[in-house]
């Protein structure tokens, strides 16, 4: 028998118990500072700096999905638009790489704002296939400018310098990435607790109640989808500049879809299951790679069997799990 | 805001959906400091009429004025910063969200903090935070839910969300309350407790607008009451007046109603 609060998920973090965000930056901390000391090579940091990145556009996920309730098949765009910044600003406008990351994060929330105010008028499935258009729509572009974008081979970012100190190897950005994270989860919590996060959580509850307390569903719904794009263009930009080189794939419908897979498996309403969600999706296949031919039909039962047993998601479902044990 | 001032007119008001006219002709002037009644049999358009005042839909017909202002057009959030606010009969309660939660949400107009603030958790945002969970937290205790603070709004008793919604629209600071059947299937406790409440808001200069199918709390509390029957005004009075009326009776009340009403 479900009990009722579990039919619309679990509650959000409770504004009397602000310590759990505290809680969770310290633990996310404490893995990043920690986990290095396990790492038996070089190449781990490698992958654990693009769960880092990878986890950083989710959350931005997590905030118009989660918060906000407004699902986007398109996500990947801006992670796109984020990683292209990182090349294109250095080749036409002359600038370091570095500097392209804000930029590249302003043209994504941008052309979110432009974007965003007639689609987000839509709901549920429209809004799912809304979005699925302007991601395949920048996908698309980048595969097919060839002069500019260098077409589906991809292109080459220039090296990143700071302050005379090249930025490259995976430790460097491990570290960088690891950063950016614990900054996004930091703002994305405070975001959830906040009054603006309270007005996202009431119009995802309904629609109607949230107007007749004076919300402008139109503009939150705006605010949840620019603040989304920016956190994707950022995630972009480091992973590109992370790579040395950045490929349409990374705007592609199938990255769009496991955007969502994260926010969705890790906890809806949970800002640390988006990043629990990223990292089980960036080393599933890494650990699968022992099946060979059947890694992916493996993931995808994996992914089946968390959604059949862990509906609520990852973080949420192990959290009523841990309170139901009896105390020791 | 001085008592028996006009805080809320409908003119005329009337809607059609497809063939059927919903409401045709309606009107009645809300004062601070009154409760107004709608009452009527199921279908005769309260709901409707409420929905068209709070600017969930638009009337094809009519004129709707809050504070001697013109909102006929103006959207649900605008009336609300305006200083309307209302309840549902089918409850729209924040679920996912708990009991303060679901007030502190109803402060949305009186926070004053920017999205940047918020996001950086910069002092305003969180003295803001504090204030609105300060109001809410005394929200909750008027309406008797204070213990249940935390709980999620998804696990209360129907009754409790019922308080629940009130207190959310009272956190709003309104200047008028639609209240659609806040008795609906609350005991008789809970509808005294309701009646209380409603008397109190009503005392502090709120002009009520309340649709109620429990005659005795509508004859108890209300200065004024407006009958609707099949989208048109059937009688508008004082309470004895309405339910003195044969014609009302006739529509609505019944013989055992009639009585039941004057036994209030």
């Amino acid at each position: 028998m479900q009990k009722p609060a579990d039919r619309f998920g679990p509650a959000r973090p409770s504004p009397l118990r602000p310590s759990g965000r505290w809680a969770t930056l310290l633990i996310l901390a404490a893995v990043i500072a920690l986990i290095p000391w396990f790492f038996p090579s070089g190449y781990y940091f490698r992958i654990a700096a693009l769960v880092w990145v990878t986890a950083l556009a989710a959350v931005g996920l997590q905030v118009l999905m989660g918060q906000a309730g407004q699902v986007s098949l398109g996500h990947a765009g801006f992670v796109g638009i984020g990683a292209y910044a990182m090349a294109l600003g250095p080749k036409y406008l002359g600038l370091p790489v570095l500097a392209c990351l804000p930029l590249g994060a302003a043209a994504a929330g941008l052309l979110a704002f432009v974007v965003g105010r007639p689609i987000l008028r839509l709901r549920g499935h429209y809004l799912a296939v809304a979005t699925l258009g302007f991601g395949i729509l920048v996908a698309m572009v980048l595969v097919s400018e060839i002069a500019v974008t260098g077409g589906p081979d991809g292109i080459r970012i220039p090296r990143v310098e700071l302050l005379g100190w090249r930025l490259r190897g995976g430790e460097t950005w491990y570290w960088i990435n690891g950063a950016a994270l614990l900054v996004g989860v930091w703002l994305a919590l405070n975001l959830q607790s906040s009054a603006s996060g309270r007005a996202l959580a009431a119009l995802h509850d309904s629609e109607v109640a949230a107007r007749t307390i004076g919300i402008d569903v139109a503009r939150h719904k705006l605010r949840a989808f620019v603040i989304a794009a920016v956190y994707g263009a950022v995630a972009g930009g480091l992973l590109a500049m992370m790579n040395g080189f950045v490929t349409p794939d990374a705007a592609g419908f199938l990255a769009s879809v496991e955007y969502v897979t994260m926010v969705v498996i890790g906890g809806l309403a949970s800002v640390p299951g988006a990043v629990v969600g990223a990292a089980l999706l960036v080393l599933l296949p890494q650990l699968l790679t022992v099946f060979h031919d059947y890694e992916h039909a493996v993931l995808g039962l994996l992914i089946m069997l968390f959604m059949i047993f862990l509906r609520i998601g990852i973080v949420p479902g192990l959290a009523v799990l841990l309170r139901r044990r009896p105390a020791l | 805001m001085s008592r028996g001032e006009v805080m809320l007119t409908a003119d005329n008001i009337g809607i059609g959906f497809g063939g059927l006219r919903a409401l045709d002709g309606v009107g009645f002037a809300a004062r601070a400091g009154e409760v107004l009644a709608v009452i009527g049999p199921n279908g005769a358009g309260k709901t409707t009429l409420f929905n068209i005042i709070s600017g969930l839909y638009h009337a094809d017909a009519g004129r709707v004025t809050l504070a001697g202002r013109d909102v006929t057009q103006a959207p649900p959030h605008q009336l609300a910063a305006l200083g309307l606010s209302r309840t549902f009969q089918n409850l729209q309660v924040f679920f996912r969200m708990t009991a303060l939660e679901n007030v502190m949400a109803g402060r949305h107009l009186r926070e004053g903090s920017s999205l940047l603030a918020d996001l950086l958790r910069l002092p305003a945002a969180r003295r803001a935070n504090a204030a609105t969970r300060d109001a809410a937290l005394a929200l909750l205790q008027a309406v008797g839910l204070a213990e249940r603070a935390e709980t999620p709004a998804g696990s209360l008793p129907y009754g409790a969300l019922k308080r629940l919604e009130i207190a959310r629209a009272l956190a709003t600071e309104p200047r008028v309350l639609l209240l659609d059947e806040p008795a609906a299937g609350c005991n008789a406790v809970e509808t005294e407790e309701i009646d209380r409440l409603i008397a109190a808001v009503a005392a502090r200069g709120v002009a009520v607008v309340l649709i109620e199918h429990d005659m005795k709390l509508v004859m108890r509390i209300s200065r004024h009451v407006l009958v609707l029957n099949q989208g048109r005004m059937l009688a508008e009075g004082t309470p004895e007046a309405v339910r003195a009326d044969p014609e009302v009776i006739a529509a609505y009340l019944g013989v055992h109603g009639a009585r039941e009403a004057a036994l209030a």
